[in-house]
């Protein structure tokens, strides 16, 4: 048998670049042992320390404590990888090694094993103190010393802040304070934030001063997970690597794309934070838009950093606003009902929310892109609480055939074609176009072809979170939106946020519904409609 | 889970069957992602396909485990066929009597998935050529294993080198990933240069010279072998400037990094089990070139 044809060169790097195997450069390039052809070794993080704020949190126990303890399991932590814990607790370092066991044992991935564990028992540290207490910061920095010295972490911090933002100016300062945010040569500091990257342009910008006054924009991650999951990836990978998809990628052939992010939940115990941010800032600001720049973006000239951020820039500035808002935007708030089986009460019954209070927790939104690719293709957003069901998707939706040479009848329940990235759950890709029913008649009626994760690739793929804290610790930001994104993001909803508090009473729909009627509406005006999820 | 037992029958027949259990099932779709030829004995058989059954449960692939029976028996193919197992994909089992036994290609080679890689494996005895082996030749991607090819798996992997070709690799070298990777991670501080090293594992481990193999290839350093009681490989020693930078693993579970100037760490470093090499092995079906250096390495500095 001939030798199998492989797939061309570019495909190659642009695959292996997105699934990004090798270690950052130039600590290969000094390593005898590192070969880029070698694909079987991981990309290891190199020593280092990983400070937590908020190690009480929902989201450390949940998602960030597991996922380090997975890395670590797959073999990915390096040596000496020691965890710090910073609380306002009366704690011992034995108390959080509990709780982070307790948070392993609950939520990890991947099988408990002992030998793994012991290897991060033995760097678990705490440290106990208030933001504001200058003396708790003085210990933290001299327990990284300790820990430098013990354990050879070489000076290297990530300093990953689970904290409402109204704690980073305190904590910044004081890492600043004690010196801790400057790395001395051969070395490196990081921060690392999570969403909300503010609630307006404003105060992204002085959210940003704040932890710009300390570290450089170089050494800021800013979390977004959606960018983490494996799906959202293969978005690059789909349309890069492929030379199926990129010549139909354009108005020339896709009639609307659609971007939905759907949850069945309610607003749960984040009333206070939730309440006067709502939907669109919570979700289309951060997840959606950066969703609809990976998929309208042009090819970037590689998969570094840079070149990636630049073409989602280019894109997020061609973004254009309907002009008439009123009629290209919707809004609602759930009110009670039945979701899924459960009775369930409306928005305004929620603890701690007023009885009056207008924030959204469903926004859809209509946005053009002014470029040659997409000019006249309107991408649709859409995000809700309370929903039919959870669900995350981008969805390409094709022109119709421009002549189709059945009878009238034999086309009747053909729908558009549409290319579907399920990012979760149940994680792949949906392909719909017509197809002949079975029989004497010529009946042409969609199905779907599927391309599923779970079926291909069956091992569980790696959390979000696991991802994303490895390229901390490697240093290498793709996946990480930079500061001009978020205030790009902003300069998008701005406008539209500041036409919603005109409007006065979000119009309500029932909880387990798929939004508010004017949302529909807003689709039926362009001859259009929601996909059914 | 379906199991269904065709005695002396062709691959049309066990195709068409095949087509028939998945329609039955309800999942006319296939996912499958690649075809798995396990070339093995009757004894070998049970641990093998538990092996390659949990594999494919990160790679959904068709199994077909070919067992070569008597010769002198008339010619005659059995086949097990079995679907909706623990894992996503298929497998079929074929027995092979008589002159039949000599051209199991004939019958491989239509039931291997269309327009998707072949990967071959012999988990035990191999031939002397994997490339040039008539199952061989149908794959991308031929695995062996000096470990348990036979009495002398050094001898055995030395031999692979001479009849190298691009998409060769063994298991003994997949074993080696987490040291490999340990080491790497090691490296990632600067060392400095490394004048010589030891190798120190079980006797007769094919696996022990062959990770000296890589580190003189890669450290250009005279590396040494040493025999200690296992399991597996249980130290590296290397002599740098100041001192010694070792890796040691007394329990195949957990190690000790050390090097100069710095207490030692533990790390996690299990052996791993088979399906998990087996699954390492089916992620990248590309050449690997490191593995090629290493064996010729190995076989210049180990022959005996």
């Amino acid at each position: 048998m001939s030798e199998p044809a492989g797939p061309p060169e570019e495909a190659v790097a642009v695959a292996s670049a997105v699934a990004g195997t090798s270690t950052t450069l130039e600590v290969a390039a000094a390593n005898p042992l590192r070969d880029p052809r070698d694909k079987r070794l991981p990309r290891v993080a190199g020593p280092c320390v990983m400070v937590l704020f908020g190690v009480t949190g929902d989201l450390a126990k949940r998602k960030l404590l597991p996922a380090i303890y997975d890395l670590g399991n797959r073999g990915l932590l390096p040596p000496g990888f020691s965890l710090v814990g910073f609380a306002r607790r009366d704690w011992k370092d034995q108390d959080f090694a509990k709780l982070t066991h307790d948070a392993v044992k609950a939520h990890a991935r991947t099988p408990f094993r002992e030998e793994v564990w012991n290897q991060l028992r033995e760097g678990i540290h705490f440290v106990p103190g208030e933001f504001s207490d200058d003396g708790a910061f003085d210990a933290l920095a001299m327990a990284l010393r300790e820990i430098d010295e013990l354990r050879g972490t070489g000076g290297n911090y990530a300093f990953y802040l689970s904290v409402p933002p109204k704690f980073f100016p305190v904590v910044v300062e004081q890492l600043r304070r004690t010196g801790l945010a400057d790395a001395p040569d051969g070395s490196w500091r990081r921060v690392v934030i999570e969403k909300p990257f503010g609630h307006d342009l404003k105060s992204a910008h002085e959210l940003n001063e704040i932890t710009n006054s300390a570290f450089p924009e170089s050494s800021i991650f800013r979390i977004d997970h959606y960018l983490g999951k494996e799906t959202v990836q293969n978005i690059m990978a789909l349309r890069f690597a492929n030379n199926l998809y990129e010549p139909i990628w354009n108005r020339s052939f896709v009639d609307h794309v659609q971007i939905t992010m759907a949850e069945d939940i309610g607003i749960g115990g984040r009333a206070g934070y939730y309440d006067g941010i709502g939907a669109a800032r919570d979700v289309i600001q951060n997840h959606l838009l950066q969703l609809l720049a990976l998929v309208a973006m042009e090819d970037p000239t590689s998969f570094d950093a840079s070149a990636l951020r630049r073409e989602k820039e280019k894109v997020l500035k061609a973004v254009r606003l309907p002009a008439d808002l009123s009629l290209n935007t919707s809004r609602g708030q759930y009110a009670a009902g039945w979701q899924g089986g459960q009775k369930v009460v409306g928005y305004l019954q929620e603890d701690g929310i007023s009885t009056d209070s207008t924030t959204e927790t469903y926004a859809a939104i209509k946005l053009e892109i002014a470029n040659r690719r997409w000019a006249g293709v309107p991408f649709y957003l859409r995000t809700g609480k309370r929903l039919g069901r959870r669900v995350t998707e981008v969805a390409v939706v094709f022109q119709r055939a421009p002549h189709l040479p059945f009878s009238k009848d034999d086309t009747e329940i053909l729908g558009q074609n549409a290319l579907v990235v399920r990012v979760q759950p149940d994680e792949g890709i949906t392909v719909r176009f017509g197809s002949k029913v079975p029989g004497t008649a010529m009946e042409v009626r969609d199905v779907s072809m599927d391309f599923a994760y779970g079926e291909s690739f069956l091992e569980s793929s790696p959390e979000a979170y696991e991802r994303l804290l490895l390229d901390v610790m490697i240093g290498d930001p793709p996946l990480f939106p930079h500061q001009r994104e978020v205030e790009l993001s902003w300069q998008i909803l701005d406008p539209i946020e500041e036409f919603w508090t005109t409007q006065g009473q979000p119009e309500p729909y029932p909880s387990g519904s798929w939004g508010p009627p004017a949302s529909d509406a807003m689709m039926a005006r362009d001859g259009r409609v929601w996909r059914r999820l | 889970m379906t199991t269904f037992m065709l005695a002396d029958t062709t691959a049309g027949k066990i195709s068409s069957q095949l087509t028939q259990l998945r329609h039955q099932m309800g999942a006319p779709a296939v996912g499958m992602v690649l075809t798995l030829v396990v070339v093995c004995e009757e004894r070998d058989q049970y641990d093998s396909l538990r092996a390659a059954t949990e594999a494919a449960r990160e790679h959904p692939s068709r199994i077909l485990v070919v067992i070569n029976r008597e010769t002198d028996e008339a010619n005659r193919l059995d086949a097990e066929l079995r679907i909706g197992e623990s894992s996503p994909g298929e497998i079929v089992v074929l027995r092979l009597y008589g002159e039949l036994t000599e051209h199991a290609d004939s019958v491989v080679s239509p039931l291997l998935l269309p327009d998707t890689p072949v990967v071959a494996w012999w988990p035990s005895r191999a031939p002397e050529v994997p490339s040039a082996d008539s199952i061989g030749m149908l794959a991308q991607r031929r695995l062996t294993d000096a470990k348990n090819a036979g009495d002398d798996g050094v001898c055995f992997l030395a031999d692979r080198a001479k009849g190298y070709a691009p998409g060769d690799t063994d298991l003994a070298w997949a074993r080696l990933t987490p040291w490999r990777s340990l080491l790497a991670a090691a490296f990632d501080q600067p060392v400095g240069a490394v004048h010589r090293g030891v190798v120190e594992g079980a006797a007769g481990n094919p696996s022990v010279p062959l990770l000296a193999a890589w580190l003189a290839e890669r450290l250009g350093a005279k590396m040494r072998v040493g025999v200690s009681n296992g399991p597996g490989i249980t130290a590296v020693r290397l002599a740098i400037d100041d001192g010694e930078l070792s890796v040691v693993r007394g329990d195949a579970r957990q190690a000790v990094l050390s090097r100069p100037g710095q207490p030692g760490r533990n790390v996690a470093l299990a052996r791993r089990q088979l399906s998990e090499l087996l699954a390492e092995e089916l992620r990248r079906l590309d050449t690997d070139e490191v593995y090629e250096a290493a064996v010729k390495r190995l076989a210049q500095l180990y022959r005996p």
